[in-house]
C-alpha cells in the first residue's frame, strides 16, 4: 500500500473508527446501567443531523475565531492520526522527531476547545475554558513524563518507528517496573486529556450545562463532537504504539494487535463509569501530586534500567 | 429539508424549559430519562444548552416574567426544531385558568407541535406522545 494512499484515507477511517467507538462507549454505559442502549448508527445520526442545524453566531462574539475553533482541532486529531498509523504501518517511514510532533498536535484539540470557548462571549463557555487551561497544565507534564520513560527505555528515540523497532527486539516499554508505572499514569492522563469522568470538569453538564460548548450549535458542534470521537481513537493508539509495541497485521497477530486497544477502551470506560466528578482544585492536586510522583518514579526506574 | 428533518426524528436532544410550572411535569420528564425508560434508545438526549435543542419541552403555565423568556429561548433553539408542551397547565391553564399573571397560554407564546395531556401525564404518555410526533416528522420528511 503506498503512504499517499494512507494520507487519504485517513480521516475517513478515523473518522468512521470514532464514531463507532464512540457508540461503543455509549452502549457500554448503557449496559453498566442496566439500560439498552443507542443503535449502531446513533453517531453518525447525531452528526448528520447537526450538520442539517442552523449555525448561530452569538452576537459579539469574534465570529472568525468562533468558527475556525472547531477546525483546528479536527485538522490535529487528523494529523496525530495520520503519523501514528504511517508509524505504525512503515516504522522505517517516520521521521526523527515525528513523536515530539505527536505530542504537540495532541495538545490542539484542547487549545481548539479553550479558543472556541473564550471567542464565544459567554461567562459559561468562558468559565469551562479556564477549567479547560487548568485541566491542560495538569496533565501535560504527567503524560510527557510517561511519554519520556519510553524515551528512555528506546535509547533516546524520539522517532515512533524507531520505539516499535525497540520493542519488537527487547519486548514493550510495558513489561517492565518503569513502564507499569508510566502506563498508569499514562491511563490516567489519557482520561483528563480526553475531558472524560471523572476530569469531564470543563463542560460539567449539573454546572456548567455544556461548559465550552454552550455557545456552539449546528455544523461547528457536529465538528466537535467528531473531533472527540477521533481523540477517542487516537490518543489510545498513541499509548499502544508508545508503550504496547504497535500493531502488527500479519495473520492472526491482528486479533492481538486490536485486542490491546479494546483493552485500553474498556478501562476508559469502566473509569468514566464508575468515578464521580472531581472539583477543578481536586483534579490539579491529583494530577500534580501523587499522579506526577509517580511519573517521575518511573523517570527513576527507568534511569536505573528496571 | 428531507434528510434535515429524518435526522432529527433520529437523534432529537431536548432542553427543558420550565415556565412557571409547580415542578410536577418537570419531575416526570426526568423520570423518562432514567435508566427504566431508558431514552437513549431514541437517541433522545437532555442537553443543557438551548443551542444543542432540537425539541423544547416546555412545561408549565407561561406567567407574565417568563412570556419574554420562553420567547428568547425560542430564538436560541437553532432550526429545525419543535416545540412539545407537556401539561395540563401549557395547554391551558388547568386550575390557574383566569388568573390575573397568566395571559397567553404557551401556544399563544411560541408554536407548538405537539401537545401532552395530564396532571402530571405519566412518563409512558411522554413517549408516547414524543413517538406520534416522531413518526409525523418522518411522514412530514
Amino acid at each position: 500500500m503506498n503512504p499517499i494512499l494512507v494520507y487519504i484515507i485517513c480521516f475517513p477511517f478515523t473518522a468512521i473508527v470514532g464514531m463507532l467507538v464512540s457508540w461503543i462507549d455509549r452502549k457500554v454505559t448503557a449496559r453498566l446501567q442496566w439500560r439498552v442502549g443507542p443503535p449502531l448508527f446513533q453517531p453518525l445520526y447525531d452528526f448528520v443531523k447537526l450538520l442539517g442545524k442552523e449555525t448561530i453566531i452569538p452576537k459579539g462574539s469574534s465570529k472568525i475565531t468562533f468558527l475556525l475553533a472547531p477546525l483546528f482541532g479536527l485538522v490535529a486529531a487528523t494529523f496525530v492520526s495520520m503519523l501514528v498509523w504511517t508509524a505504525i504501518l512503515w516504522p522505517e517511514k517516520s521521521f526523527g522527531g515525528d513523536l515530539i510532533v505527536v505530542l504537540y498536535f495532541l495538545m490542539i484539540p484542547s487549545l481548539a476547545v479553550i479558543i472556541g470557548g473564550f471567542a464565544s462571549r459567554n461567562p459559561i463557555a468562558s468559565l469551562g475554558a479556564s477549567r479547560e487551561m487548568k485541566l491542560m497544565l495538569a496533565d501535560e507534564l504527567p503524560f510527557l513524563l510517561a511519554v519520556f520513560v519510553a524515551v528512555i527505555k528506546a535509547g533516546g528515540a524520539i522517532r515512533l518507528g524507531q520505539l516499535i523497532a525497540y520493542q519488537q527486539t527487547h519486548g514493550w516499554v510495558f513489561l517492565s517496573a518503569s513502564g507499569i508505572c508510566a502506563i498508569i499514569v499514562a491511563i490516567i492522563t489519557m482520561q483528563a486529556k480526553l475531558t472524560l469522568v471523572p476530569f469531564d470538569i470543563p463542560e460539567a453538564e449539573t454546572e456548567l450545562m455544556s461548559g465550552v460548548f454552550v455557545e456552539y450549535s449546528g455544523p461547528p458542534l457536529a465538528i466537535f463532537k467528531l473531533t472527540r470521537m477521533m481523540m477517542l481513537f487516537t490518543l489510545p493508539m498513541v499509548v499502544v504504539v508508545v508503550f504496547l509495541g504497535g500493531m502488527h497485521f500479519q495473520g492472526i497477530s491482528i486479533l492481538w494487535s486490536i485486542l490491546k486497544y479494546v483493552v485500553l477502551l474498556v478501562l476508559i470506560i469502566l473509569i468514566r463509569n464508575t468515578n464521580p466528578r472531581l472539583r477543578i482544585d481536586q483534579a490539579v492536586r491529583f494530577l500534580w501530586g501523587p499522579v506526577t510522583i509517580l511519573g517521575v518514579a518511573a523517570v527513576v526506574l527507568a534511569f536505573l534500567e528496571w | 429539508m428531507g434528510i434535515k428533518l429524518k435526522a432529527l426524528t433520529k437523534s432529537p436532544w431536548v432542553y427543558h424549559l420550565s415556565t412557571g410550572s409547580c415542578n410536577n411535569c418537570d419531575i416526570e420528564i426526568l423520570d423518562c430519562l432514567t435508566p427504566r425508560y431508558d431514552l437513549e434508545r431514541f437517541g433522545i438526549v437532555l442537553v443543557g444548552s438551548p443551542r444543542h435543542a432540537d425539541a423544547l419541552l416546555v412545561t408549565g403555565n407561561m406567567t407574565m416574567k417568563c412570556i419574554p423568556r420562553a420567547k428568547e429561548v425560542y430564538e436560541q433553539m437553532p432550526k429545525p426544531g419543535v416545540v412539545i408542551a407537556i401539561g395540563t397547565c401549557a395547554l391551558g391553564h388547568g386550575v390557574f385558568d383566569g388568573s390575573y399573571v397568566m395571559p397567553k397560554t404557551v401556544d399563544e407564546v411560541i408554536p407548538v407541535d405537539i401537545y401532552i395531556p395530564g396532571c402530571p401525564p405519566k412518563p409512558e404518555g411522554i413517549i408516547a406522545g414524543v413517538a406520534k410526533l416522531l413518526a409525523m416528522l418522518k411522514q412530514k420528511a
